[in-house]
């Protein structure tokens, strides 16, 4: 009754669920860049330090939804729930 | 009839998108293989954009060391991009790492550089080595051993325990698996960015392939040169944080001699 292709869709659907974990870094980077711009209103003397510190921390924020990203290619290329023939 | 010769045409595309994905291009593919005790090894194209990366590094630093040998006080040319690295090197190491910088400057700087270019490389039609799990993940583990090794040479063994037993001594547990977790994201991190755009630019070039001319350059520009740029500052910022945080307090006796 499960075959191949019922597996797959079903695979295409999880990874698109998946990648649904992008919402969060998306809020978190924005607001990290909100409160870098208006650091650098308050102190423009200090971009160069504010905007290191906000890249690291929205590359650290990232994080999560990379690891969406990955379990979605893992379901969409490497399609570890379709039984080898 | 028509039916007919529509489910005939639509089996047709299917086939054709089957064919396209592929050969997408951005799986990791054997070149050659060769049996060693046994046991069937690969050579990768990992390995081979690897060596292309180690092999270009090693000629740039012959040229640099060149420069520098015959280096005037006032630098002119090639040693001008020479001292800059440098510069720039030491500037962020020491402006992060405090007292423990002069120990580690070296090993920073080396895998600022290789990540830095390996992230590079896929501008000049290779596939990035660090693409691939194989490869940052021994650069996290690397980035683990220096830090268990700090903690346990300048904090001691009652200094490590106390860490992990801070704030109560239940939470040991969850301490254990948050520094056990720091190669792995570390190294996923790295990995999950870089195949992310490789595996873009080869959703551009392998589905759009009838119009992709110059307008992938701008995509290029980001996911190779922008966030391969920052992933590298990201890499090595968060190694060179957790070392410095595990080397803690400069000791009134400092060692004279470097570890990496």
């Amino acid at each position: 009754m499960f075959d191949e292709y019922f597996i797959l869709g079903c695979s295409a659907i999880g990874a698109g669920l998946a990648v649904i974990a992008g919402i969060g870094p998306g809020v978190g980077q924005g607001i990290a860049a909100g409160h870098a711009a208006a650091a650098v209103g308050r102190n423009p003397g200090a971009k160069g330090d504010v905007t290191g510190t906000m890249l690291l921390g929205q590359a650290v924020a990232e994080t999560t939804g990379l690891y969406g990203l990955l379990v979605a290619m893992l379901l969409m290329f490497v399609k570890p729930l379709v039984p080898a023939e | 009839m028509i039916g007919a010769n529509m489910l005939l045409a639509a089996e047709d595309l299917a086939e054709e998108a089957a064919e396209g994905s592929q050969d997408l291009g951005f799986m990791i593919k054997g070149v050659f293989s060769f049996e060693l005790n046994g046991v069937t090894l690969w050579i990768t194209t990992s390995h081979i954009c690897i060596a292309i990366v180690f092999l270009f590094l090693v000629i740039f630093s012959f040229f640099a060391r060149a420069a520098i040998k015959k280096g005037s006080e006032v630098p002119s040319g090639f040693q001008n991009i020479v001292e800059l690295i440098v510069e720039k090197l030491d500037g962020l190491v020491g402006g992060t790492m405090g007292w423990s910088a002069r120990i580690f400057r070296n090993y920073i700087g080396t895998i600022f550089i290789f990540i830095l270019f390996s992230n590079i490389s896929g501008l000049f039609g290779l596939r990035p080595p660090t693409a691939d799990y194989g490869v940052t993940f021994p650069l996290g583990v690397v980035s683990f051993s220096l830090i268990t090794i700090c903690k346990f040479r300048y904090q001691k063994v009652s200094g490590v325990i106390k860490g992990l037993c801070e704030p109560w001594p239940f939470w040991l547990p969850i301490n254990l698996i948050g520094d056990f977790a720091v190669p792995v994201s570390l190294s996923l991190r790295l990995f999950a960015n870089v195949l992310s755009g490789t595996v873009m630019m080869a959703l551009v070039y392998g589905l759009l392939h009838a119009i992709a001319y110059a307008w992938p350059g701008v995509l290029h520009a980001y996911f190779d040169m922008f966030s391969g740029a920052i992933q590298t500052y990201v890499f090595c910022m968060l190694t060179m944080t957790y070392i410095s945080d595990a080397c803690g307090d400069e000791p009134a006796k400092l060692p004279k001699k470097s570890v990496a």
